[in-house]
């Protein structure tokens, strides 16, 4: 499946932008022809499955990796030429947070802070009242469990105070509670600081309950981007439909004209249908003596993304 | 630039292995100085033994002044090793770490940050070679006491105690110089790796290397030894003779200052095009 891609001229609002941006390692293309756009005030997620090349991605966006051929504005500003006043207003994590393990909280984020032009005490102390290390300010980073260590990581991409605040896959290692915690805090981020987050993820379902707009990057190249709604009501609608007997339901399945694709899984079946039919197609397994058991529409990013990955890869 | 130099000065003082070679050092020179003054004058016979039968000596030639010149002359193949422990951690301690991944995305330049790094390194250096040079002199002087220094180079010479501690500051000094060569030779190899075991045996491979070619009498290596700066590393030893050659002194510390700005130069074409995927 191939998107349309539909790309503008450079507005005041997009404050970040990647024309044709590439990199190759010897033969291997890891990003190719990348053309993504985020405007002030997103929450831009941006998918793909592993070795997809987010990563390379977003580390040429922060300019530790050369793009082999296309360059990245931020705020109107090359990275290749200007990469310095470029990097003002970002703040990131790549990957996993690393710090200085041997060095307290408070200095690591006193090192960022120098090679952020200076940081005073207050804004330190502040950042890490925000992400909820108020109380550990002063111990070393060795103590600190994986879920602190993140927040820690958000707490050095907001010392800036950055417009831009680039998240690579925040979430990954946390149990739920840590996860909802970073998610929460997105939302703050974005609605209340009014920051504009670049967030890259592999948990579709955190993408979907935080962006507003996303991209999708598969083999290194863009398979689609634009607003999740949209996205969404683009993608195929199915119902995840169980019951029994199954054979009499795939009967009364088979004489529903808008049930455009039946597919047989593991303990029912998945159908491809319109969701305003559905107390209509559930009607009918009563009329017909069909024990429903769940009928489930399933619309998530993540059927969308599947979906449109496993076309890719085949194709 | 001072905020990060002094930061690089914080992280590289607060980090434990910067003091093994202090340790090493403070071991080293303890047991050195004790053992000679249990063994007495021995030492100094041994080595005038084929002298003694033509030249009376006179007066206290076994002090403090003799054992410290001769402690330089036996250290100077570890303490290379010991400055590459941190001079080979400089870059790749933070590819290690994966705190390139975190100081490598602010806005400032990677040739800033690198610089930071290398005046970190030469201020490392200085204090170690110094500390090595006083604890050495300030230990030696009160448990062996003071007097002429005896000089043993293609000849005996005796530089009277007056004319003794200029040479030894000078010495130092250049001691210092050549050791910054050897810590820029780390600090290139530390650009390309990602763990300091590999300067630091890379460094010491230089090093021994550099030996074998400046000491095996073959007419082959002899042409290739101008050109190895591990040719030029004893100029401090010429301080200690009479007269000074210091145009020679001078030559010798312009071409290790040249190593050392090449080693520069090359690390930083190398770190600014770096590519961090780690």
């Amino acid at each position: 499946m191939r998107f349309n891609h539909t790309y503008g001229p450079l507005s005041a609002d997009v404050i970040l932008q990647t024309t044709n941006l590439s990199k190759r390692y010897r033969k291997r293309w890891a990003v190719r022809n990348l053309n993504l756009e985020v405007h002030r005030g997103d929450i831009f997620g941006f998918l793909g499955p592993n070795g997809a090349g987010k990563s390379t991605t977003i580390r040429m966006l922060l300019s530790l990796i050369k793009p082999t051929a296309g360059d990245v504005h931020l705020f109107g500003r090359s990275l290749h030429t200007e990469r310095n006043h470029a990097l003002k207003s970002v703040g990131g994590i790549v990957e996993k947070p690393d710090f200085y393990l041997y060095l307290s909280a408070y200095r690591n984020l006193e090192i960022v802070g120098a090679l952020n032009g200076g940081t005073s005490r207050e804004r330190i102390l502040e950042v890490l009242g925000l992400v909820g290390l108020g109380q550990r300010v002063s111990d070393t980073v060795k103590t600190y469990s994986h879920g602190m260590k993140q927040r820690l990581g958000i707490a050095q991409a907001l010392l800036s105070d950055p417009e831009l605040v680039v998240l690579d896959e925040p979430t990954n290692g946390l149990d739920p509670q840590g996860m909802k915690e970073i998610r929460d805090l997105i939302h703050h981020l974005s609605h209340d600081r009014k920051k504009t987050i670049f967030l890259s993820s592999h948990l579709l379902n955190e993408v979907e309950l935080v962006a507003n707009r996303m991209a999708i990057i598969n083999k290194g190249e863009l398979v689609t981007q634009g607003e999740v709604k949209k996205l969404l009501e683009e993608g195929e609608k199915y119902v995840l439909l169980l019951g029994k007997p199954k054979k009499k339901l795939l009967e009364v399945l088979g004489k529903q004209l808008y049930a455009t694709h039946i597919r047989e899984i593991d303990d029912g079946f998945e159908v491809a249908m319109p969701f305003d039919l559905v107390p209509k197609l559930n009607r009918a397994m009563v009329r017909n003596h069909v024990e429903v058991q769940a009928m489930i529409p399933r619309r998530s990013l993540e059927d969308f993304f599947l979906s449109i990955t496993e076309n890719e890869s085949k194709a | 630039m001072i905020r990060l130099i002094y930061f690089e000065l914080l992280k590289t003082f607060l980090k434990k292995r910067t003091y093994i070679g202090f340790a090493i050092i403070l071991l080293i020179v303890p047991l050195i100085e004790v053992a000679m003054k249990l063994e007495g004058g021995r030492f100094l016979q041994a080595t005038t033994r084929s002298l003694q039968q033509d030249f009376f000596f006179v007066g206290n030639l076994f002090n403090g002044w003799l054992v410290s010149y001769n402690m330089m002359n036996s250290l100077w193949v570890h303490i290379p090793l010991l400055v590459s422990f941190v001079a080979g951690d400089m870059l790749a301690g933070e590819a290690t770490a994966g705190t390139y991944r975190l100081i490598l995305i602010r806005p400032v330049s990677r040739t800033r940050i690198l610089l930071s790094k290398y005046v970190t390194t030469v201020l490392y250096t200085l204090i170690f070679v110094f500390f090595l040079g006083a604890l050495s002199i300030g230990m030696a002087l009160p448990l062996l006491g003071r007097g002429d220094l005896v000089v043993f180079n293609r000849g005996i010479l005796i530089l009277p105690e007056a004319d003794v501690a200029w040479r030894f500051i000078v010495a130092y000094g250049l001691a210092a110089w050549m050791m910054l060569t050897i810590a820029s030779l780390s600090f290139f190899l530390s650009s390309f790796v990602e763990n300091a075991i590999g300067p630091i045996v890379g460094t010491m491979g230089v090093l021994i290397v550099s030996l074998v070619v400046l000491t095996i009498p073959v007419e082959l290596f002899e042409s290739i030894r101008p050109y190895l700066f591990m040719y030029y590393t004893n100029v401090w030893q010429k301080v200690f003779m009479d007269p000074v050659p210091w145009t020679a002194i001078g030559n010798d510390a312009l071409v290790l200052g040249g190593y050392s700005a090449a080693f520069l130069g090359a690390t930083w074409f190398i770190f600014v095009r770096k590519d961090i995927v780690s």
